[in-house]
């Protein structure tokens, strides 16, 4: 029981430790910021959910050491995307270029939004004049309605 | 009868994109690099260090580059169809990309499951498959006459890309 105690205690030291994302080296403090901007922007081909920031997978480790080595040969962050991007393809990117094979990822929902807002009033506009244009009631039709409501009352 | 008409095939239309896109494999990442010439490297021999491989060399053939690794399990699925057709004499020559492995563990592998590549070439680091955007061994490229990228698979090897598009594509490149 002790010893799992100790034990217990030991992992709780560790833990902040682990949970920290993508512990920058201690290195040059200017170069690991911008390859942290820059990885969360790249998404990890192993985990696709994960960033190379984020993500513990043995090819986003290389990859942020690629990316280490581009920020300190001076290259410009749209370089070192560039770079990522002729070799894995723009599925890398978390925000893909505004360009026409991407138009309807950018502009899609929008649209979308536009023709339910456009089909919404044009439902709207139709029910209101259903209502305007029904015909006035007559006598007959309100003593019915008047017989309908005693009976519900009683 | 007419009021559910527009919204039913809207429905259908997204039932049927739906669909499809189970069908698709999300881990099948299209490489941009199919049709760009191969990237340049210059790897040490896996059997003889001292000597070094650049696909330079292959310059004039139709050859495939296989990414393997003696750590990868589904390099082991691939293999024996590999080792196979290559004993076939159907296949174009095979150079092994040995990706981040250990040269011991790599040659027991080989021992033990067969050698069917022209040669194999150590990538140790990894960076020359960063190059060739490796991001799950295995990995194979066809590669043309001019040096030029012209199909990628991703994942093993199977039976079927074997038949339906490697080899009729090795037979179209050497033509």
């Amino acid at each position: 029981m002790k010893r799992f105690c100790a034990v217990l205690a030991a992992l709780c030291l560790i833990h902040p430790a682990l949970a920290r994302e993508a512990a920058p080296m201690a290195e040059d403090p200017v170069v690991e910021e911008r390859l942290v901007k820059i990885a969360e922007e790249l998404r990890c081909l192993v985990c696709q959910n994960e960033s190379i920031a984020g993500s513990q997978a043995e090819l986003a480790v290389d990859l942020r050491n690629e990316v280490r080595d581009l920020i300190k040969a001076g290259k410009t962050d749209r370089q070192v995307k560039d770079f990522l991007v002729a070799r894995y393809g723009e599925f890398v990117l978390y925000r893909p270029q505004f360009k026409p094979t991407t138009y309807a990822l950018w502009i899609g929902p929008f649209v979308l939004l536009l023709v339910g807002f456009v089909a919404l009033f044009s439902y709207l506009r139709k029910r209101s004049r259903k209502v305007e244009d029904a015909p006035p009631l007559t006598e007959a039709d309100r003593k019915r309605a008047e017989v309908l409501l005693k009976e519900s009352q009683s | 009868m007419n009021k559910f008409l527009l919204p039913l095939v809207a429905f259908v239309a997204l039932i049927g994109l739906l669909a499809f896109g189970l069908t698709l494999n999300p881990r099948e990442v299209p490489s941009p690099l199919v049709g760009k010439p191969a990237p340049a490297f210059s790897l040490p021999k896996l059997h003889d260090e001292q000597i070094m491989f650049s696909p330079q060399e292959m310059k004039g053939k139709v050859w495939l580059l296989n990414v393997w690794a003696s750590w990868c399990v589904s390099c082991r699925e691939e293999h024996p169809i590999i080792v196979e057709y290559a004993a076939r004499g159907v296949l174009p020559p095979v150079v092994g990309l040995n990706y981040k492995d250990k040269r011991d563990d790599a040659l027991r592998w080989l021992l033990r499951f067969g050698d069917p590549y022209l040669l194999s070439v150590a990538d140790v680091d990894g960076r020359v498959g960063i190059d060739y955007g490796v991001y799950g061994v295995p990995e194979t490229y066809l590669i043309d006459k001019a040096g030029v990228i012209r199909f990628k698979q991703i994942g093993p090897i199977t039976r079927k890309a074997m038949e339906e598009k490697i080899l009729p594509l090795v037979k179209e490149l050497n033509q």
